[in-house]
């Protein structure tokens, strides 16, 4: 789950992380009262869950009341890379001397975490990671022990920080791996770390994503992803509790496990369809949790054909054939065809359960998804 | 032959008690495995399908000799009880579980290093020579004996890929599903090591996915180190770059790596095929037998 900006740095504050004061508002008025609250300059910033998007027009800077609305009226209600905009982060600017970048994140090659400082923040850093690898420090961290203080300045003083700020960027680091650690982040970044005239740093930007699995551990972080859906397909997955992506092609796409969908999803691109989403049941599914899937997909108005893709291992075919039969005998005219691939666990008790009147039967997935994929061709578009 | 498991292994099953648990020991005794104890903590003294369960781990292994162990532990619990099962010890440990949290991975991970015990899993389908035992919760049916060996990041893309096998009349000496999550016990290169050192395994079919770097660090261990040949399947070609499909781990950094291009690449320079379709990967492997 990934938090917006404005959950992040509420999250860093309460830690003791230095953030500019900021409101929220969801309204061009709401945007100019935060700005006589707070003081000019201000920087407009899009709450939407996608990367660069100063490049993308979502971050503006205002210099009084006249700029600030503009910037607000522009911003509000945009289309950002597909997503909607309904709210800003309205924040003093900072005036900076240089901008660094603080992260922390696991390290599955190591199979532990990594805490990552560079002097070249304030830029994409994953073009920095590839580019030049050697501009970020990376402290690999002991789980049993958490990040010791030395490892924290060993990291800062690897990166080139000034030295006159090292002390305070080094805390800030040590309280970035601490809240990481505390709330079960999967990343947890600062992009960028000002260091202002003054001498002081300021957290510019946010990021924290916070692993699902482990959100049972945290009620408070699972409240605020209520308010993060922009789309509704994603809140209504979300409500589903499915691994759910959509995609820009028209056939529609369900199965159990991960590796599997993304297998079928190829395959409709090998015979020449387009997948127009990854929904994964996961494992064990019960027929109301098959029902809720196909409901999902044909939500979707892009979605022409649907591929049903199960191979049973703790899922089990009778099930899954009792919640496909549920969910189509709904309708008086089932929306889009469906071609359903059924193997493994009690496959053949599903098979008999499953009414063939509702939808295509296919033995293998290769004859399921080229079925699928020349129903899709068949509607006009 | 075998490798990790085989008709001798002494199974306790952790999490006996619980629905899946219950369900697939019954399936793992039925397919023959030898499953001598459960292992639930206030469940001492009970049965299940004839089994005894005990308390404690430790006290399962003392009486019934268990080396192996099966975790069917929801995923709130589940790092408790493979440190207990660590703790014992045990050769092997399959960790079924989906859904645990990652950072209790890692402090797993770490305890495991100082171990001898193979983890396999978690979020992993588990481990079948079939004929002889499975540890997990893979269909015995669709498996068959003979000289292939089986590793995978995904459970349902393992079946997947078995079916093709044996379909066509190409049995496994073993599958193990390494599971698909940011921190798993057994890599790529320790299953392809263990099948490498192992004289029945002629062939290894090996089925990965976007996100990590495990598939390229396997692909030059083969390169370098094994004589066995290898064909590959890699899920989420089509996968748009910063989405996370499904599995923690898939999810493309954007940096190069990661990508199902890369490790495309990498698997073709060290020399194996990937196949577009599982039912190609078949093809390779019935080609070099």
């Amino acid at each position: 789950m990934r938090l917006h900006e404005y959950q992040a740095k509420s999250v860093f504050a309460d830690a003791g992380i230095p953030t500019p004061d900021s409101r929220l508002a969801t309204s061009v008025d709401e945007a100019v009262d935060a700005g006589r609250d707070l003081g000019y300059p201000v920087a407009v910033k899009a709450q939407v869950h996608v990367g660069g998007r100063g490049k993308a027009g979502g971050i503006e800077i205002a210099t009084d009341e006249a700029g600030l609305r503009e910037a607000a009226e522009s911003i509000l209600g945009m289309d950002l890379k597909g997503y909607h905009v309904d709210r800003v982060l309205v924040e003093s600017a900072v005036d900076f001397t240089n901008e660094l970048y603080l992260g922390v994140t696991m390290d599955r090659g190591e199979g532990e975490p990594v805490a990552m400082v560079s002097s070249e923040g304030g830029v994409d850093i994953e073009e920095v990671a590839a580019e030049t690898p050697e501009a970020i420090a990376r402290e690999g961290v002991d789980p049993a022990f958490g990040m010791h203080p030395y490892q924290a300045r060993k990291a800062v003083y690897e990166a080139g920080v000034p030295r006159d700020v090292s002390r305070a960027v080094a805390s800030v680091l040590e309280t970035l791996y601490d809240l990481w650690e505390a709330n079960d982040a999967s990343e947890a970044e600062i992009n960028p770390l000002m260091v202002t005239d003054g001498g002081d740093v300021v957290a510019a930007d946010a990021v924290m994503n916070v692993d699902d699995d482990a959100l049972f551990r945290h009620p408070d972080l699972a409240d605020m992803e209520e308010e993060s859906y922009t789309d509704d397909l994603e809140r209504k997955a979300g409500e589903y509790g499915f691994d759910y992506v959509r995609l820009s092609g028209n056939v529609g796409i369900i199965g159990n496990g991960a590796g599997l969908v993304m297998a079928t999803l190829d395959l409709v691109d090998h015979y020449g369809g387009e997948p127009a989403n990854f929904l994964d049941i996961g494992g064990g599914a019960k027929a109301e949790r098959v029902a809720n899937a196909l409901d999902m997909v044909f939500s979707d108005p892009n979605v022409d054909s649907v591929v049903f893709n199960i191979f049973g291992g703790i899922t089990r075919g009778d099930e899954v054939a009792r919640g496909i039969n549920d969910a189509l005998s709904q309708f008086d005219e089932i929306p889009k065809p469906v071609v359903v691939r059924l193997a493994g666990t009690n496959a053949s008790e599903g098979m008999e359960i499953l009414d063939t009147d509702l939808v295509q039967v296919e033995g293998t997935l290769e004859d399921a998804v080229q079925r699928a994929v020349a129903n899709a061709e068949e509607v006009p578009r | 032959m075998s490798v990790l498991v085989d008709e001798d292994t002494r199974v306790v099953v952790q999490g006996i008690t619980g629905g899946e648990g219950k369900f697939h020991a019954g399936q793992m005794i039925e397919y023959g495995t030898n499953v001598v104890a459960g292992a639930v903590p206030g469940k001492g003294g009970e049965e299940v399908h004839g089994v005894p369960v005990y308390d404690t781990v430790h006290e399962a292994v003392r009486r019934e000799d268990a080396d192996a162990s099966v975790v069917f532990v929801p995923p709130a619990f589940a790092a408790d009880a493979l440190f207990e099962a660590l703790d014992t010890p045990l050769d092997l440990v399959v960790a079924i579980t989906e859904g645990i949290p990652t950072q209790d991975m890692a402090t797993v991970n770490r305890r495991l290093r100082d171990t001898d015990t193979h983890l396999v899993g978690p979020n992993c389908p588990g481990v079948i020579t079939p004929g002889e035992a499975k540890l997990g919760i893979l269909p015995g049916n669709i498996f068959a004996s003979g000289k292939v060996g089986l590793v995978s990041r995904s459970g349902t893309l393992t079946y997947q890929v078995v079916d093709n096998l044996t379909s066509r009349g190409i049995g496994q000496t073993t599958a193990i599903g390494i599971g698909g999550d940011p921190i798993i016990g057994t890599s790529f290169i320790d299953a392809l090591e263990l099948f490498e050192a192992d004289p029945e395994t002629e062939a290894i079919a090996m089925c990965g996915e976007i996100g990590g770097e495990d598939e390229e660090a396997a692909a030059e261990y083969i390169a370098t180190q094994m004589d066995t040949p290898v064909a590959a399947f890699i899920a989420g070609r089509t996968a748009p770059p910063g989405k996370r499909m499904g599995h923690a781990g898939a999810i493309v950094s954007g940096s190069g790596t990661g990508t199902a291009e890369s490790k495309i690449e990498a698997l073709n320079n060290a020399g194996v095929p990937v196949g577009d379709t599982p039912e190609e990967v078949a093809d390779h492997i019935e080609g070099y037998l």
